[in-house]
């Protein structure tokens, strides 16, 4: 087991090595002059001469890359260019949102898509199945703004039960944000967990629970429910990626003071050193999550760790 | 035949094989069906709600929104084929390569998927943009791009085994070339999948396009791109709600067409089921 994590742990190592370089290089790929493109469009030749000896870019590549790694381990992002603030500041101040908006989302669709996709097994072939399968395809196709847009309407401007926009701390101001962004991840989670039950469904262990004459409700919740959810388990991991890109449309929707609507404004007013922080931050994310998945997974199904 | 067959089974799929029949027609003939302008703005008409002139209303400009959205059919159709067609052919060559060859080329093709994979499609997109600047052209490479790496997989592992196939070994001993070998004789079985995650990328792809418009980084304005015009309907959520509903609907029943037919032709490919 312990051999597998480690061995794991260390393949990541290249992926996010490349992404580093990637995102190294993101500011070199920007048309123009990295140092012009940072001073910003009114700024003369001096500052520019400046901020080009200032971040390193009289130097080689390789060595640029070894400074901006070297300060990115001591927790060193640059500047905004906007706010003038330290980047590793304003993420830190927008982080919390975000991540509570993610995990609201991510649990209340983990759960409704679960128990959707199992009660449509359980009445395979007939209309609640089909009901069930028609609200995830449909929850699947949704465009999350639109969805968005349409709760804020109903809930927040003609019942004003909610509120409209933006987050204080409270309760009452995730649960729309949240409703859109999990909404096609419980339909996916949905459709995935009915495939994996019915999967399950043709193994013999059922079909001997059920010739034991087990009733079927503990056939289903006792004998195929933990197996079907070990598939599940990495569906689950896959979509909190989905959930990290998606948070950018929910957030800008919502006003969320989060990072994804932060990533929005630095592209709109060319703050790089913003958007290479944010880049770096979301792919190492996604990365060690996938990471985390695949060890669960190796916990919870002990073929994976044997292999 | 059988395919045929099987597919005709899925009544689901087969409308909305119809539907996006229906939408190429529409694309094709806006100016026809049109009943206005698109971009004639009328004031004296800013946001009317939807009339027997006007059936799905005017906007903030007074342009009619359904021909608006006729208009905005020909974008969303063709941004959504043409980004998952060029990542398509790209990813299909490197999935056959990477299959077809293996060893060193396969580590470095795979690898670089895994790094695609890295970045959450949507960011990977606005980082795109981010370097290209805004606009659609752009949207249609940032799709096309984070399309390659799947394409790339699955045309892998199906060549993979198709290679170890009689038929190949067969080929190879009468004297095929290697190019002969992968696109006459391999890729052709790689093609059901190919297509059915073709036709599901389509529907995705046409939601990131218009995601992307919405947040400002697509289609720009007075372009009646749909997420572009939801864009400009979110400051009147609860003045003129019609300005956020039939844009959304447009999306909504594009993409769920090219999902529920993806389905159909999936279950029609799969020899599993039936």
């Amino acid at each position: 087991m312990l051999k597998y994590f480690i061995r794991r742990c260390l393949s990541i190592l290249p992926v996010l090595l490349v992404v580093s370089i990637l995102v190294f290089l993101f500011v070199h790929l920007l048309p123009g002059d990295p140092a012009r493109v940072v001073a910003g469009p009114d700024a003369d030749e001096a500052t520019i001469n400046r901020i080009r000896t200032e971040l390193g870019l009289d130097k080689s590549l390789p060595e640029q890359y070894l400074t901006y790694m070297g300060r990115l381990f001591r927790g060193d992002l640059g500047k905004s260019l906007s706010s003038k603030l330290p980047v590793a500041q304003e993420i830190a101040l927008r982080f919390p949102p975000t991540l509570y908006l993610a995990l609201t989302s991510l649990a209340w669709s983990i759960i409704i898509g679960i128990l959707f996709g199992a009660y449509a097994a359980m009445h395979r072939g007939k209309w609640q199945d089909y009901t069930a399968m028609i609200v995830a395809v449909s929850g699947i196709s949704m465009p999350q703004f639109w969805l968005g847009l349409l709760l804020m309407q109903l809930f927040a401007v003609h019942l004003g039960w909610l509120p409209v926009t933006g987050f204080t701390g409270k309760f009452k101001e995730l649960i729309l944000p949240s409703l859109t962004l999990g909404a096609s991840v419980a339909a996916i989670i949905a459709r995935f967990t009915l495939s994996s039950f019915l999967d399950v469904f043709q193994e013999e262990y059922i079909n001997t629970a059920r010739a034991k004459g087990l009733p079927e409700r503990v056939v289903m919740w006792k004998h195929a429910f933990r197996n079907a959810l070990i598939p599940v388990v990495t569906m689950v991991g896959l979509q909190f990626g989905f959930l990290l890109g998606g948070s950018v449309v929910v957030e800008t929707v919502f006003a969320w003071p989060g990072l994804g609507r932060y990533m929005i404004e630095s592209v709109s007013v060319r703050d790089y050193p913003v958007l290479q922080a944010l880049l770096l931050l979301y792919s190492f994310q996604f990365v060690i999550i996938n990471l985390l998945v695949d060890m669960l997974y190796a916990v919870i199904n002990p073929e994976i760790r044997y292999k | 035949m059988i395919f045929w067959q099987k597919f005709k089974k899925q009544k689901s799929a087969v409308v909305a094989g119809i539907f996006i029949l229906l939408l190429v027609f529409v694309a094709i003939f806006a100016p026809f069906i049109a009943p206005y302008d698109p971009y004639a703005t009328d004031y004296s008409q800013a946001m009317m709600p939807p009339s027997p002139q006007h059936w799905a209303g005017t906007d903030i400009y007074g342009r009619d929104i359904l021909t608006r959205i006729i208009y905005g059919t020909r974008i969303s159709l063709s941004v959504g084929i043409s980004s998952v067609t060029i990542g398509a052919i790209v990813g299909v060559t490197l999935g056959l390569i990477s299959g077809f060859f293996g060893g060193f080329l396969d580590e470095i093709i795979m690898r670089s998927a895994d790094v695609l994979f890295a970045f959450p499609g949507i960011l990977l997109a606005i980082a795109v943009v981010a370097i290209l600047g805004p606009g659609l052209v752009n949207v249609v490479a940032a799709v096309a791009i984070f399309s390659i790496p799947t394409f790339a997989r699955i045309v892998r592992s199906n060549t993979l085994s198709i290679k170890e196939s009689l038929y190949v070994r067969a080929a190879r001993s009468m004297g095929a070339s290697n190019n002969r070998i992968m696109f006459v004789h391999i890729m052709p079985g790689t093609l059901s999948s190919s297509i059915v995650y073709f036709t599901m990328r389509i529907g995705t792809s046409i939601l990131t396009a218009s995601s992307l418009s919405f947040l400002g980084l697509g289609a720009q304005p007075p372009s009646p791109e749909w997420g572009a015009m939801l864009a400009e309907s979110r400051d009147y959520i609860g003045v003129a709600d019609h300005l956020t509903v039939f844009p959304g609907i447009a999306i909504f029943l594009t993409v769920l067409a090219f999902n529920i037919f993806g389905d159909g032709l999936r279950a029609a490919f799969d020899p599993k089921l039936q």
